[in-house]
């Protein structure tokens, strides 16, 4: 035991004991989601619902374009002479028609209510993560007793914040599409369901789980660098 | 026992906090030797800097102006890698709240140290087991803190503590937060530790049990060593006290 003090350890050395291997590090940032999986489910939540509102208002926004073509184009087949109106093609024509002075300002109001939908959801992340890293301040001060270098612990939190924000923005863009298609499906009927809506669903489910992701990633960063830059006694003081 | 070569130096460790617009001293000057394998307590009343002390002889917190030298090494001339790896090869650490990461069981806690030093994840287990052997807890080691008793738990963090084959073990408050019996079991252990193992063990304590088993006793008080004693010297002064009420 003694013996360790004779020769000084190369820096090269240092440098590659001192690395948490990818692997590792991913299975300690589950491990550490699955284990408190209480504050997990209600980070989680914060983001899934942000998600969740986010989607509502776009898939929304492409109903309402949707509808917008079917009856323009019952409109064109009607006034061709190839349709027979029925009596809530009747309704829907007049009611666009006296929409379509309005219609601006709907697709204005739904792009408004899109961007409220995304700082809605950036604050819920915000939050939730802040105050998942404030909690583990002490965990942080005994991980860099142990040896745990500033970049090794804002790695794992990377890690975890990202796989926590994958999952949490996939479950809540399927929450916000299944609510708003339900919705739809009962008044619009079968009819909206085509190619477009598809395409749109997978568009919109991609970007909002993109963003997500990001956006959990994001609001990480600030911190889990404070909380790693901390000296480990001043982290090992903090009482929550 | 003690060689004459020191494992840890201080020259004139200073220390200040500011709250507020006030400036607080905790540390006023404290040049202290210790020598290699020697088990020493730190003592003082709560408030005398004992655990600033602690904090900067393990290279937790930067003192305001002094120097530490850990093997003769100068913490201060230290860059953030070096300094982990001393933290992680050269340094454990015992704390009065235990500190283990609660989301870990006893034997994943004790390899922490391991896997950050770069061992396999078999050695490290391997490890790990013989670790969690030695401080008497090795049927418990799929247990999480939270099923530990505080004794338990403080041999988890005794055996993580030793993980990397530290030459110093840090303990503040060892057994602050233990009743009477389970405190002297600590004690007990970490001088049979001490005694087996060879580790230097330096303990920031206000609990008069450890005096018994210090090689030597450091009194800190307002942030400067008020005297050091030897355990010889204190045992005789015992026997004094013992000798005058017989009469």
């Amino acid at each position: 035991m003694n013996s360790k003090s004779s020769a000084p350890p190369s820096r090269s050395e240092i440098k590659r004991q001192i690395q948490l291997p990818f692997r590792k590090a991913v299975e300690i940032s589950i491990k550490s989601i699955r284990i408190r999986m209480g504050r997990s489910i209600i980070t989680a939540g914060g983001i899934l619902l942000g998600i969740a509102f986010f989607s509502s208002v776009r898939m929304s926004a492409m109903f309402a374009d949707i509808q917008n073509e079917i009856t323009k184009d019952r409109k064109a087949r009607i006034q061709a002479g190839t349709l027979k109106p029925t009596e809530k093609d009747t309704k829907l024509i007049a009611a666009s028609a006296v929409d379509a002075v309005e219609e601006r300002g709907a697709a204005n109001r739904l792009k408004w209510l899109s961007i409220m939908g995304l700082i809605v959801c950036t604050v819920g992340i915000a939050n939730a993560m802040l105050m998942s890293v404030t909690e583990r301040y002490k965990e942080i001060g005994t991980m860099k007793c142990l040896g745990a270098l500033d970049s090794l612990i804002v790695k794992l939190f990377f890690i975890e914040s990202c796989l926590l924000g994958l999952i949490a923005s996939a479950l809540g863009f399927v929450l916000g599409w299944l609510a708003v298609s339900v919705v739809n499906l009962v008044v619009l009927g079968l009819e909206a369901f085509g190619l477009p809506f598809w395409l749109g669903s997978v568009q919109l489910g991609l970007f909002a789980v993109a963003m997500g992701t990001a956006l959990t990633f994001v609001a990480t960063i600030a911190p889990a660098i404070r909380a790693a830059q901390m000296p480990p006694a001043a982290a090992l003081r903090v009482e929550i | 026992m003690a060689s004459q070569e020191y494992v840890v130096r201080t020259r004139g460790l200073m220390k200040q906090y500011t709250m507020g617009n006030q400036t607080v001293s905790a540390l006023n000057g404290v040049d202290l030797d210790i020598y290699r394998g020697e088990y020493v307590s730190i003592m003082g009343p709560s408030g005398s800097g004992k655990s600033t002390l602690f904090n900067a002889i393990g290279g937790l917190d930067k003192p305001t102006s002094g120097s530490v030298f850990i093997n003769d090494v100068d913490m201060a001339q230290l860059d953030a890698q070096e300094l982990a790896y001393l933290r992680c090869h050269t340094i454990g650490y015992i704390f009065q709240t235990f500190n283990l990461i609660p989301v870990m069981t006893a034997l994943e806690n004790v390899t922490l140290p391991t896997v950050f030093a770069g061992m396999s994840t078999d050695d490290g287990i391997e490890r790990g087991m013989e670790l969690l052997n030695l401080v008497g807890l090795g049927d418990r080691y799929h247990h999480k803190p939270s099923e530990l008793s505080g004794g338990q738990q403080q041999r988890v963090a005794i055996a993580r503590s030793l993980a990397n084959h530290p030459s110093i073990v840090l303990a503040d408050e060892p057994t602050g937060n233990l009743d009477l019996k389970t405190g002297t079991e600590i004690i007990e252990l970490l001088k049979h530790l001490n005694r087996d193992q060879g580790v230097t063990i330096i303990s920031a304590t206000h609990d008069l049990k450890m005096v018994d088993v210090s090689d030597r006793i450091v009194w800190i008080r307002d942030g400067v060593i008020a005297k050091i004693e030897a355990r010889e010297d204190i045992e005789l002064k015992i026997g004094e006290m013992e000798g005058e009420l017989a009469h």
